[in-house]
């Protein structure tokens, strides 16, 4: 798989500098790209390096070229090929290193897809800038950071809004409610049996049409979306937390019987802790509904300010790089998010064979 | 057999009743209010229970009786044409299509991630990652902004609703797909090995029968969530038709036995797709012997 990217690398590069590319960058991955070719058995990660410092090297240049006049020609895209061809095969060497390091493996797994995603950003910002694409089809990531770092007032308001306010509360609300009521109702097989398919069938249900009422209940402001992401977060958590209070096996349960424990010691010391994988599990498929259920409500009613609402506004005037920027600032926020309570659930789970392996 | 499942019924029945009752309770107190402000208006004393009876046919409630919605939904469904801009059967209709066009894209997108997933390292590592964090990103707000970009690209009717409705599904069915694919144990692997089975065969032959239940479990998923990726899609185009827009032209005026009804159609397609696929699932896994019985 390496020899033949390498080899379309190559092609490409000498394609480039015959149809009048940048010679110089088109040369110089040339080289690379032979040399990783003929020297590949010596040291993946050597071959890997130089390839990928390469690709990024010629997609720097390339993008410095980008807006000179008459530099994007055929040979320009024959150069764009080959940096992406370099840092594909640069990728695949990465990942078929084979080691036992445990640290190393960790690095290797954030060091891949991080460059992934970087190659995701240079060919984006070379297509939109390199055929000139309406910036308001698609405006290039250079133009959506620069509206990023010039209107962080007006990000972090809406951010105060809608994440720091709508979805955590109502997050907060949702979540507990859930967990709350599901140790109630525990405590009734007959509930128990009666409520967990009807949540299970609400969990299914498409819960943000509820948004429109609660706008009209608890008028424009904050509450409302906080109230459609309580509604939209409790049922999951529900249901995950009663099955997962009757995860404890039969033996397990026996043998808090012959230590004579009460109800309450031996829901604290031994399901609720049964139950927090599947917790975790609510706890995470919520942070992204509570998200969507925050934004969306936004459409139906907001004061002047908010992530859903600039979404919704901004478009409508067609400034679609502050709709990028909004989008970047939930992406970021809705990653965050997930991530922490991931750690959470590597710290509170330690025992658990999905966590442990 | 029949007992065991009238067992099984009745605490679902009975916990659906009182759900009922509550709702009936709730609409009474908070419909309340109102009707005394109008007996106040009016400065004719009304007896308690006459307000309390009014609650349940108020033309604008708070919160609309059941027996409303459900009158609402007869008189848009039954005796509307169906080709009736006000039937809810045509709004519906709309949401449908829109949601199986993309639930359909999803799906094949996801097992085309799977497969590929699956079959390449570089891109296990690489391409996982990000297909999960993309899930992290609230993809219903950028809802407005494809439907409106692909209008100007000359893109319109069912497809960019069901771009939106694609992207919500294609991350179940990719993830649940990829872990059927991985599901044979290695003897199986080795056993195919065993025959000079090409890996072509051994995806034919083992990993994409193996695959199935787990294929179909999150294709449930799949599908629920891509109506909701049809309703909300519905929203930035102006109301203009299918349930989306029957919640949005009901929050515009204040017609909450509307946005009741659209909401409870809404429930019932999601419900009945998700039974329906359900059963596809049942059928397919029962004639691959995946499951007894």
């Amino acid at each position: 798989m390496e020899r033949i990217l390498f080899t379309g690398a190559s092609v490409f590069s000498v394609l480039g500098v015959l149809l009048q590319g940048p010679w110089q960058t088109g040369i110089a991955m040339l080289a690379v790209a032979l040399i990783a070719f003929l020297q590949l058995k010596r040291s993946r990660l050597l071959a890997a390096i130089a390839t990928g410092g390469m690709a990024l090297v010629a997609a720097n240049s390339l993008i410095g070229l980008v807006d000179e006049a008459g530099a994007v020609n055929a040979g320009f895209w024959c150069l764009v090929v080959a940096a992406w061809l370099l840092a594909w095969g640069s990728v695949e060497q990465l990942s078929a290193i084979r080691t036992l390091s445990k640290i190393y493996r960790t690095v290797l797994g954030v060091v891949i897809p991080v460059l992934f995603g970087l190659w995701l950003l240079i060919l984006w910002e070379l297509l939109t800038r390199g055929l000139d694409v309406p910036q308001v089809l698609l405006p290039a990531p250079s133009q959506i950071s620069e509206r990023f770092m010039s209107s962080g007032s007006i990000l972090w308001a809406d951010f105060k809004q809608t994440f720091l306010r709508a979805v955590l509360i109502g997050y907060a609300i949702g979540c507990g409610a859930g967990f709350v009521v599901a140790v109630l109702i525990d405590r009734s097989p007959f509930l128990q049996r009666g409520l967990l398919p009807i949540g299970n069938l609400v969990s299914a249900l498409p819960i943000v049409g509820v948004a429109p009422i609660m706008v009209m209940w608890f008028g424009f402001d904050w509450p409302s979306k906080a109230a459609v992401v309580i509604i939209m977060t409790f049922f999951p958590m529900l249901v995950n937390t009663v099955s997962g209070l009757s995860a404890a096996q039969p033996m397990q349960h026996d043998l808090m019987k012959t230590y004579a424990a009460s109800y309450w010691q031996s829901l604290f010391k031994l399901r609720i802790p049964e139950a927090l994988p599947f917790i975790f599990n609510a706890l995470k498929i919520n942070s992204t509904l509570a998200m969507i259920g925050a934004i969306v409500a936004e459409f139906f009613g907001t004061p002047t300010v908010g992530m859903g609402f600039r979404i919704s506004t901004e478009v409508g005037r067609m400034n679609v790089d502050m709709v990028w920027a909004e989008i970047a600032v939930a992406a970021l926020a809705g990653s965050l998010f997930y991530g922490l309570i991931a750690l959470l659930e590597r710290i509170f789970t330690f025992w658990h064979p999905s966590v442990r392996s | 057999m029949v007992s065991r499942h009238v067992s099984a019924m009745m605490p679902v029945a009975v916990v659906s009743l009182a759900i009922i009752v509550l709702w009936y309770v709730g609409a009474a107190m908070l419909n309340l209010a109102w009707e005394k402000s109008v007996a106040q208006r009016n400065d004719t004393p009304v007896s308690t229970i006459q307000m309390l009876r009014n609650t349940m046919h108020q033309e604008r409630p708070v919160l609309p009786s059941p027996h409303q919605v459900v009158q609402e939904i007869i008189d848009t469904t039954i005796k509307k044409k169906i080709t009736s801009k006000r039937s809810l059967i045509y709004h519906a209709g709309i949401t449908l299509s829109s949601s199986m066009l993309g639930f359909a894209m999803g799906t094949l997108l996801g097992i085309v991630l799977a497969v590929i997933i699956v079959y390449n390292d570089a891109l296990n590592k690489s391409l996982l990652p990000w297909i999960i964090a993309s899930q992290t990103i609230p993809i219903l707000a950028i809802a407005p902004m494809i439907i409106v970009v692909l209008n100007a690209v000359g893109i319109q009717g069912l497809l960019p609703k069901a771009f939106i409705s694609m992207y919500l599904s294609f991350f179940p069915v990719a993830v649940g797909m990829v872990k059927g694919l991985n599901s044979p144990s290695s003897s199986y692997l080795d056993l195919m090995r065993t025959y000079n089975a090409s890996s072509w065969q051994t995806f034919i032959k083992l990993r994409l029968p193996t695959s199935l239940p787990f294929l179909f479990t999150s294709m449930k998923v799949a599908v629920a969530i891509s109506v909701v990726g049809a309703i909300v899609a519905e929203l930035p185009t102006g109301a203009v038709a299918g349930l989306g827009a029957r919640l949005l032209a009901g929050s515009y005026y204040g017609q909450t036995v509307q946005i009741w009804s659209a909401l409870v159609v809404a429930s019932i397609l999601a419900a009945l797709l998700v039974v329906v696929v359900g059963l596809l699932g049942d059928w397919v896994n029962r004639r691959m012997g995946l499951v007894r019985g």
